[in-house]
């Protein structure tokens, strides 16, 4: 695919605080690239700096090899979707998503049949006329997105678009925006601090804190190999242990040494070692590589959420297998299950 | 709304009653009555007052006023839109003391404001010294249409920059960021997007401005000398120099008539203007 956007060494500080860190980022057509991270990582300023309401304190930014960071919004090709929908209170539906291609000065039947596609895209026929004040948060959301849409940009920038919808509108949603990208064809570049969310859509998670790129990969690489303790605690939840690699493909945590998938290191050099919760198994103890009580039990309908505490550390286990409190059981994971990290490539934290 | 709130309203509602129905209905009665000669508690139903009103020199002092307050308030919105514009996208500190000195005129008598201007206007007055002292003829404009209307728009400006201000402030910031990522240059979002959403202010400056201007008495008299009659004037007149309180009546009644027709009229065409939503405060 050919590359879209490429960010090359970005920073912006606001009042000599920095909030982006030399960010180098590179966006390829069609993709649906997230930006993750907690409130104040940086993400939305990533957003604002493309889409051009601030401008960056250095670095630059090429939109099909050419430089945008001195072009005013309304010359760049991309077209934002805001987190507050930010609808013309004084128009319609019609005339909120007509508002770019009047201004193209497009022919009025071109204008009423683009609309009428667009409406029927976002699942709103028939709404042309209503008062945009009087639609529900999901329907008004439908409808930025069709006003941003309808002018088709080379790329939709999205500003945590479901962050005020409740949870069941959020996940339909996000079905029908990966539906969308699909169909249209546009990169998506997609604001947000929800994790199942980014892993659900996105082609690409960047992930980001502090200002700082911590991450870029797809959701499967994000989540099964986390470079680091700030993604593998942001992105699922997490077991991280202190170990010592003893040889390649051997890891050793809990006195007991593990056989695992990762080679390179130092022999004897300090690790990370991350377990899934759901890659632990509970099993009998005797024979078991480690030996802990259990804790507490929590029912989260899929499974349990089961804490054991082995030497004093606590462990999480995601489990369909129900146990008692008080029991004293084994735990065990698989060699491919153990996630091996160098101490210490935190980012900023 | 429960019982106890409802009672609450009881002063208010007496007091609308005493302040504001009586005297309306009084005046009313005092419009299409008159007293019999020598026998003032005795009344007569007439027309005579509303028929006498519609002479040629009366109609002519009327619009001669509405003249004048459509003046005004075209002036107060030209020099307030922007005003108001400026003031909004200053810094919220600054904002409030440009805000104050708005206000603080506001605070002094209306007459002795008048009164200065005319010593700034005046043959002898601080204008004409200034354009003295740089060598230009200057007679002083005071006791003209010109000083009128510039004592009228001083005046009355700061009800028209007032509403437009708090309607530009609550406009928010994600709506303007929107049109120009629509596409829309800076003109194209005030002419789309900021102007109409400020409408309601713009409305509601024209009514606080035209309304008090329509009948205002003291600064033509003050600027425009005392043969500068407006309907204020005539009211005035009929009350306190003629003590034909009946004739007076009856032209207040028909200045009430058009006011009440014309902000028909500006409701009507707002609501033609809004499409999609937004409506007037009333």
């Amino acid at each position: 695919m050919k590359k879209l956007i490429e960010i090359k060494n970005l920073s912006k500080e606001f009042d000599g605080e920095i909030v982006l860190k030399e960010i180098d980022l590179t966006i390829k057509e069609n993709e649906f690239v997230t930006l993750l991270g907690p409130s104040g990582c940086g993400k939305t300023t990533i957003l604002r700096i493309l889409a051009g309401f601030e401008t960056p304190t250095t670095g630059d930014i090429l939109f099909e090899g050419l430089s945008i960071v001195n072009l005013p919004p309304n010359k760049r090709n991309l077209n934002t979707v805001f987190q507050k929908y930010a609808l013309f209170p004084h128009l319609n539906v019609f005339e909120n998503i007509a508002f770019g291609l009047r201004l193209k000065k497009m022919k009025e039947k071109d204008i009423v049949q683009k609309v009428k596609q667009m409406l029927k895209l976002v699942k709103l026929e028939n709404y042309e006329h209503r008062n945009v004040n009087r639609l529900s948060g999901g329907q008004q959301q439908r409808v930025a997105i069709a006003r941003a849409l309808v002018n088709e940009p080379k790329v939709l920038l999205l500003d945590e678009p479901l962050a005020a919808l409740d949870l069941k509108l959020r996940q339909e949603m996000q079905y029908e925006l990966k539906e969308m990208q699909r169909q249209t064809g546009i990169t998506f570049i997609y604001v947000t601090h929800d994790q199942e969310e980014a892993l659900t859509m996105s082609d690409t998670i960047v992930v980001l804190n502090n200002g700082l790129i911590q991450q870029i990969g797809t959701p499967i690489d994000i989540y099964n190999e986390p470079k680091n303790r700030f993604v593998a605690n942001f992105i699922g939840e997490s077991n991280i242990i202190s170990g010592i690699m003893i040889d390649d493909y051997k890891v050793k945590f809990e006195d007991y040494i593990f056989d695992c998938v990762d080679r390179g290191f130092h022999f004897n050099e300090p690790v990370d070692v991350i377990i899934r919760p759901e890659d632990l198994s509970i099993v009998p103890n005797d024979n078991a590589p480690m030996v802990g009580v259990v804790e507490s039990i929590i029912f989260k309908g899929v499974h349990y959420e089961i804490c054991v505490i082995v030497n004093g550390k606590e462990y999480v286990v995601h489990t369909t297998k129900n146990a008692t409190i008080g029991d004293i059981v084994g735990l065990t994971v698989e060699p491919q299950d153990i996630h091996v990290m160098e101490v210490g490539v935190v980012l900023n934290e | 709304m429960n019982k106890s709130l409802n009672r609450l309203s009881y002063p208010y509602l007496l007091w609308t009653f005493i302040m504001i129905v009586i005297p309306f209905f009084l005046i009313f009665i005092y419009s299409v009555t008159s007293s019999k000669e020598g026998s003032p508690v005795i009344f007569q139903f007439t027309f005579d007052h509303y028929r006498e009103f519609f002479s040629p020199s009366n109609i002519n002092i009327l619009n001669k006023s509405i003249w004048l307050a459509f003046q005004t308030t075209v002036y107060c919105l030209i020099l307030g839109y922007p005003a108001a514009w400026i003031i909004s996208k200053i810094n919220i500190r600054k904002q409030n003391a440009i805000i104050l000195f708005f206000i603080l005129p506001m605070w002094i008598n209306m007459l002795l404001r008048t009164y200065a201007w005319q010593i700034i206007l005046g043959r002898s007055g601080i204008l004409s010294t200034f354009f003295n002292i740089i060598n230009i003829k200057y007679e002083g404009i005071l006791y003209t249409d010109s000083a009128v209307l510039i004592g009228m728009v001083y005046n009355f400006i700061p009800f028209m920059v007032l509403p437009i201000f708090t309607t530009l402030i609550k406009i928010d910031d994600n709506l303007i960021e929107a049109a120009y990522d629509l596409g829309a240059s800076t003109k194209e979002t005030f002419l789309k997007i900021i102007f109409p959403l400020s409408l309601p202010g713009v409305v509601t400056g024209i009514i606080l401005v035209f309304l008090p201007a329509v009948s205002s008495f003291a600064i033509p008299r003050l600027l425009g000398g005392g043969q500068y009659v407006l309907i204020g004037n005539l009211i005035e007149k009929q009350f306190y120099l003629l003590g034909n309180w009946n004739f007076g009546s009856a032209i207040a009644i028909i200045l009430m008539i058009l006011i009440i027709i014309s902000m028909m009229f500006m409701k009507k065409t707002d609501e033609l203007k809004s499409r999609g939503g937004g409506t007037l405060p009333w």
